[in-house]
This record gives C-alpha cells, sequence and structure tokens, in this order.
C-alpha cells in the first residue's frame, strides 16, 4: 500500500522548504495507525501546505527496508530537508516529533 | 511402565542434528558442529575474532556445505567486511556475487534517532527475512546484536524483541550466529545469554609475556556432549582453526617398523638397527654437539625413503639450515624442491605456545608426514609447566598419527637438570650429545640414554662431524674411560708403539730360547760320549778279565799235566 498525500503549497502562508517524510510501517498494526494519525495531525498543525507523506508497508516491499536502514517500526523519515533525520515510535510523543523534525528548537520553553 | 522400555532406543535418544562448521577442529570440539536450526552464542572482548569465526561459519556452509547464509553486520559495512575477512582467504565478494552469501550492514546511530512513542523491530526482522529468502540461507550471522542497546533507548523493548527474534530464527530452522561482547562478571554486556540457551561459546584473548593467545571454550552445548577444555584457536592467512589437541588420549597404536637415523654407527647403536617409526625422539645436548646435523641426517634418510618430513625450526632459516648442512655434505635443497622436505620457520616469540601448537597442528593436517623435527624445543618459551603440557600434546598429536617424531634440545652449559623435568617420560628415545673436555680440547660424544623396546649400546661414542656426514668413530677405552680427539690418537700410538716392542721381546725370547736349546743339546751330547767312552772302557776291561781267566785255565791245565796227575 503505497499512500501519497499532496496538499497543495502554500509557502505564502507558511515559509520554509518543503517536507518529503515517509513513513515505514509493517502491516496495519494499531502502532501503524496511531503513528500515521500523529503524523498528519503534526503536519496540518505545522506544516501546512509543504509536506508530502509517504507510507511504505514493509511486508509488501521488503526489499526498502535496507535502503533506508529502517531498524524499528514505525519509523518516519525526513527525507527532505537534509540531513536526513529518523524518528520511531508511533508518534504519541508530539514535542519529540517536533524536535525531531526540526520544527521547534531543543531549547523550546 | 512397560510402554516407556519399550519405546526404542533411537527414538528416546535422537541424535542432536548438527551444522558443520568447517572450521579446523571446531567440528571436533563440538562433536560435529553448532546445533542446525538452533541459533548459537558466541562472545568475548574485544578483537577475539568473534566476526571472523562467525564469517567462517558462512562461509564455509556455502563453499564446503551448499548451505547459503546471511551476515546482519551491525558494526561493519558490508564493503569493509569483504575487505577484513579478504585477509583469510575469503572472496565473500564472489560469493556474494554468486547469491550464496548475502550482506545487510544494519546502521544503528543514537544520534540520527529520535524515539518518540511505542515501536517493535519488525523492521528488522523483515530485512532479515529478506535477505534469508534472497538466497535461501540456512545460516545467518548477527554481529553484533548488543550494538542496538547502544542505539535504541527502550531496553525493555529490545529484550522483548530480542527474545521474539530468538524464537523466529529458531521457526525459521536456521542455524545462527549470534555475536555478543564480553561483559564483566556476565558472559555478555547485556545478558543476551538468557535468550539463547542452545549453544555459548566463549572466546579469549589473553596476553601472557608480551605474546597473545586466543582460545576458545564451549561453554555449553545442550543436547550434545562437547569438549569443555579451553582450545586455543588460530586466526591467519588460511582461515581459523581451532586446536583440538589435548593430552587425554593414550590409545596409539605401536609400530614394529624401524626406520634408520641416517647415521649408520648410530644405527648399530640402537639394539633394532634404527628408531621405530612413530615414536619420539629426543636429541638433547649442548650448543655446538651437532644436535640439527643429526635432524638433518634423519631427515634426509627419510626422504631418500621417499617419506614426507615436516621440519619445524625455531632458531634458523630454512635456507641457513640448508646451506649450514651442505658444509657436512648434506644437500637437503633437492629435498625441499621435491616436495617432501618442508621446512616451516617461526622465531618462538612470534606466537604464543598455544600459537605455535595450533600452526604446528595446522601444518601437520595440511602437510601430512611421516616424520616432523622440531629444532629446538628449548627455544619455545613459557612456564615450564606450559611447556611441558605442550610438548606433551605434540607428542601425543604426532604419536596419534604414528608420526615419527625428532625433537632437539639445546642445554645449557651447567647441565641436563633442566631437560630431565618431565621429558624424559614423553620420549621413547633420548639421545645425549656430550662434550668431553680433556687434554686442551673438546671432542663430541653421543650416549643412547633411553630406547624404549629395544636393547642398546652402553658406549659413549665419540663422533665427528665430517664433510661426508656424521661419522661414529669406534670406541676407545683406556684407563681413565672413553678417550676421544688426539688423547685417543696418542693412545693408539703408544699402543702401537708397545706393539712393535712387543714384537721384538717376543724375537729375543725366541732367540734366547733357542740359544738355551742349544747349548742343552750341545751338553746332552756331550754327555751321551763321556756315557759312550765309558762303556767302550767297561766292555775293554771285561774282556781282558775273559783273556786273563782263560789264561789262567789254561796255565792250571798245564800245571796239573806236569804234576801228572788226573784231570778231575
Amino acid at each position: 500500500m503505497n499512500q501519497v498525500m499532496n496538499t497543495a503549497m502554500e509557502e505564502s502562508v507558511l515559509p520554509g522548504a518543503l517536507y518529503n517524510l515517509r513513513l515505514y510501517v509493517a502491516g496495519q498494526t494499531p502502532k501503524s495507525i496511531t503513528a500515521l494519525a500523529n503524523l498528519k495531525k503534526i503536519c496540518e498543525e505545522h506544516l501546512v501546505g509543504r509536506y508530502q507523506i509517504e507510507v511504505i508497508d514493509l511486508l509488501e516491499h521488503p526489499q526498502l527496508a535496507a535502503g533506508d536502514q529502517i531498524l524499528a517500526v514505525p519509523t518516519l523519515v525526513r527525507r527532505l530537508p537534509e540531513p536526513l533525520k529518523r524518528i520511531i515510535g508511533n508518534l504519541s510523543d508530539m514535542e519529540r516529533v517536533l524536535v525531531g523534525l526540526d520544527l521547534r528548537p531543543v531549547a523550546a520553553p | 511402565m512397560s510402554t516407556t522400555a519399550s519405546i526404542p532406543a533411537a527414538e528416546t535418544a535422537r541424535p542432536l542434528a548438527k551444522a558443520g562448521t568447517g572450521v579446523t577442529g571446531l567440528d571436533e570440539v563440538t562433536l560435529g558442529g553448532l546445533p542446525a536450526g538452533r541459533p548459537t552464542l558466541i562472545c568475548g572482548g574485544p578483537g577475539c575474532g568473534k566476526t571472523l569465526l562467525a564469517t567462517s561459519f558462512l562461509v564455509n556452509g556455502a563453499v564446503m556445505f551448499n548451505e547459503h547464509g546471511v551476515f546482519m553486520s551491525f558494526e561493519e559495512s558490508s564493503d569493509d567486511l569483504i575487505k577484513n575477512v579478504s585477509s583469510l582467504g575469503y572472496d565473500l565478494g564472489a560469493l556474494v556475487a554468486r547469491k550464496k552469501i548475502a550482506i545487510d550492514f544494519v546502521r544503528v546511530e543514537r544520534s540520527e534517532i529520535e524515539e518518540s512513542g511505542e515501536y517493535d523491530l519488525e523492521g528488522l526482522f523483515v530485512r532479515l527475512d529478506y535477505a534469508i529468502k534472497s538466497v535461501g540461507a540456512k545460516r545467518v550471522v548477527l554481529d553484533t546484536l548488543e550494538v542496538l542497546f547502544a542505539g535504541l533507548g527502550d531496553t525493555q523493548i529490545l529484550r522483548a524483541e530480542i527474545r521474539r527474534l530468538f524464537a523466529w530464527l529458531k521457526e525459521r530452522n536456521v542455524t545462527a550466529i549470534i555475536t555478543a561482547e564480553r561483559g564483566e562478571g556476565a558472559l555478555t554486556r547485556f545478558g543476551i545469554e538468557e535468550y539463547v540457551s542452545d549453544c555459548v561459546m566463549l572466546l579469549d584473548n589473553r596476553v601472557s609475556n608480551q605474546i597473545t593467545t586466543r582460545r576458545l571454550r564451549v561453554v555449553k552445548y545442550r543436547g550434545s556432549a562437547h569438549g569443555t577444555n579451553e582450545y586455543p584457536f588460530l586466526i591467519d592467512g588460511q582461515g581459523v582453526s581451532v586446536l583440538p589437541v589435548t593430552s587425554a588420549g593414550l590409545a596409539h597404536s605401536a609400530s614394529n617398523e624401524v626406520i634408520s637415523t641416517g647415521v649408520p654407527g648410530l644405527n648399530q647403536m640402537l639394539g633394532v638397527g634404527g628408531f621405530f617409526t612413530g615414536t619420539s625422539i629426543l636429541v638433547s645436548g649442548t650448543a655446538g654437539t651437532g644436535k640439527t646435523s643429526l635432524a638433518a641426517h634423519f631427515v634426509d634418510a627419510a626422504c631418500g625413503r621417499g617419506e614426507r618430513c615436516l621440519y619445524f625450526a625455531f632458531e634458523e632459516s630454512p635456507a641457513q639450515i640448508v646451506r649450514n648442512m651442505r658444509s657436512i655434505g648434506l644437500d637437503l635443497q633437492p629435498r625441499v624442491d621435491s616436495g617432501l622436505l618442508r621446512f616451516e620457520a617461526a622465531r618462538p616469540s612470534l606466537f604464543g605456545l598455544e600459537m605455535h601448537l595450533a600452526r604446528m597442528y595446522r601444518e601437520i593436517e595440511n602437510f601430512a608426514p611421516a616424520a616432523v623435527v622440531l629444532d629446538p624445543i628449548s627455544a619455545l618459551r613459557g612456564e615450564t609447566g606450559d611447556v611441558h603440557s605442550m610438548l606433551l600434546r605434540v607428542v601425543d598429536l604426532l604419536k596419534s598419527r604414528g608420526i615419527t617424531a625428532f625433537l632437539t634440545d639445546l642445554l645449557s652449559v651447567e647441565g641436563m637438570d633442566k631437560a630431565d623435568a618431565g621429558m624424559s617420560s614423553l620420549m621413547d628415545t633420548w639421545l645425549s650429545l656430550v662434550q668431553l673436555e680433556s687434554n686442551g680440547e673438546r671432542n663430541r660424544g653421543i650416549y643412547v640414554l633411553k630406547s624404549r623396546g629395544m636393547n642398546h649400546s652402553n658406549q659413549i661414542r665419540e663422533y665427528q662431524l665430517t664433510s661426508q656426514g656424521v661419522k661414529l668413530v669406534d670406541a676407545y677405552f683406556g684407563g681413565g674411560g672413553v678417550l676421544t680427539g688426539s688423547a685417543r690418537i696418542a693412545q693408539e700410538m703408544v699402543d702401537a708403539a708397545a706393539a712393535v716392542r712387543r714384537a721384538q721381546d717376543n724375537e729375543r725370547r725366541q732367540r734366547d730360547i733357542q740359544r738355551k736349546r742349544a747349548a742343552l743339546e750341545r751338553q746332552i751330547a756331550e754327555l751321551r760320549a763321556e756315557l759312550e767312552s765309558e762303556e767302550e772302557e767297561a766292555r775293554k776291561s771285561l774282556q781282558h778279565d775273559e783273556e786273563l781267566e782263560k789264561r789262567m785255565q789254561a796255565e792250571k791245565r798245564a800245571m796239573a799235566i806236569q804234576r801228572g796227575g788226573s784231570v778231575s
């Protein structure tokens, strides 16, 4: 199941780079469903109009796991902007996700 | 009760299926290999050779047993791995290209991973499963799984997932090796040994007297007997080899076949005309007594019979030995060229005792010689007990294979008490070379200190290193014992002079007797002549008396006639 979600760019609203995100899951497990829901929520809140989410199910495309060095699932990979970032887990800890995606300074209040 | 008793033995004790490692010696220690279809844990400190041992398992599996493998590396990239094992003579790259082995490098970098919420390691399972399917693997190596503990924060999840991984591996029925770092007070740093219960091996790399020795021990092997000792193992250009040499066996057969010592005189000293094959021979002597020369003779004779000889030289290079032996008229080079003689030279300090032993073991396995020379064993450094145990194992190894062992031992000038320490009991034949010092010169003497199973000479024989080889000189005994060198020559001259004198004496005595005989005979002749003249005289006087008597008778008669009387 390759699910690509494109949202029209609204650079005037929130200036910044395009976020190319990939979410690796292994089947429709509660963890992966939660992760995708959390990711969408975060993107809508912080990256409106400048994100792409690609969901890759490793059970269907196991050959893709090695390329992006996937170990744990779910894994969120920020392919763009560089550098590559990885966040593992069901993304329930919003703060960690924001830090991981460089959407919030580490020393945020 | 009766039902349990009737279960056939084959079912109650079905032997565990094993996957051969193809590593020299390891299959002997484990009595066949690793438990097939189960995970095996190999733990050890850094630099112990865990990765290389695991790689050997995979490569040998692919090459020797046609069992394909997956190498999941958590530490080295596949390029690094291929490069590193090429030093062992493994062409991992070619095996990967031929789809016999798959390598997957799992990079775990904590700084690149942010954790948020629950996760599991299904990604790892997917990758492993994919790799296994891509080459049809029966063997899997995970090197080193514990890197995960450094890369991921949630140890609870990790432990649960590792437990699941081992169960998953068993379910896939792959023979797996999991490597782990040795921990303080535990087999592994993160205690993953509790998940692997089938087979655990411990590698060790100890430094003693600046020399490192690698050792391997099978800590446990569920469902199988196994060697319990620590076995030295070796990593070099020919791969990994474990040395399962123990001093256990005394079951070797004894041969009655006799082989020449290479020195005719020496053969005569030994009651059966040489050494028994498959025995151990020790030649001890101080510096310069010709131990190597005797060894060279022995080797030359063996090669002359078409037998293969392996010569371990610890003090001289092969070229040096060949050159030096030419000076006594022995050219070993043709023997080397023909492939019958092989030199293996290494300084004793190059490796530890165990490594030397392991190296010898492998060379002996590969070359399959009929005779082996160790020259000299005194060069092997270590605790006396260690050296002794090593030699014991060498001798046992050689005996169990019926290989004749020729060992030389350099004695310090002080004497032989050192060599005596335990060596004697190992040796079947002990030749002692001694320096006989007298009259301001040193001469070489050889005697048979012991030789099991044969009558042997008790003489100390002088021998010389001549341009035609080692020559035994006929023994010479004077008043003070055996005479050697110029003393012997002087004694020979003295004896020759005495012989001349004795001859002259004899001649004189002969003449004396003749003279005496002549004198006596003259006396006898004189006496006889005297006797004869006396007899003559006696006869003459008797004649005279008779005539006188006759004349008196005649006168009587004449007187009677004159008186006119009758003659009555």
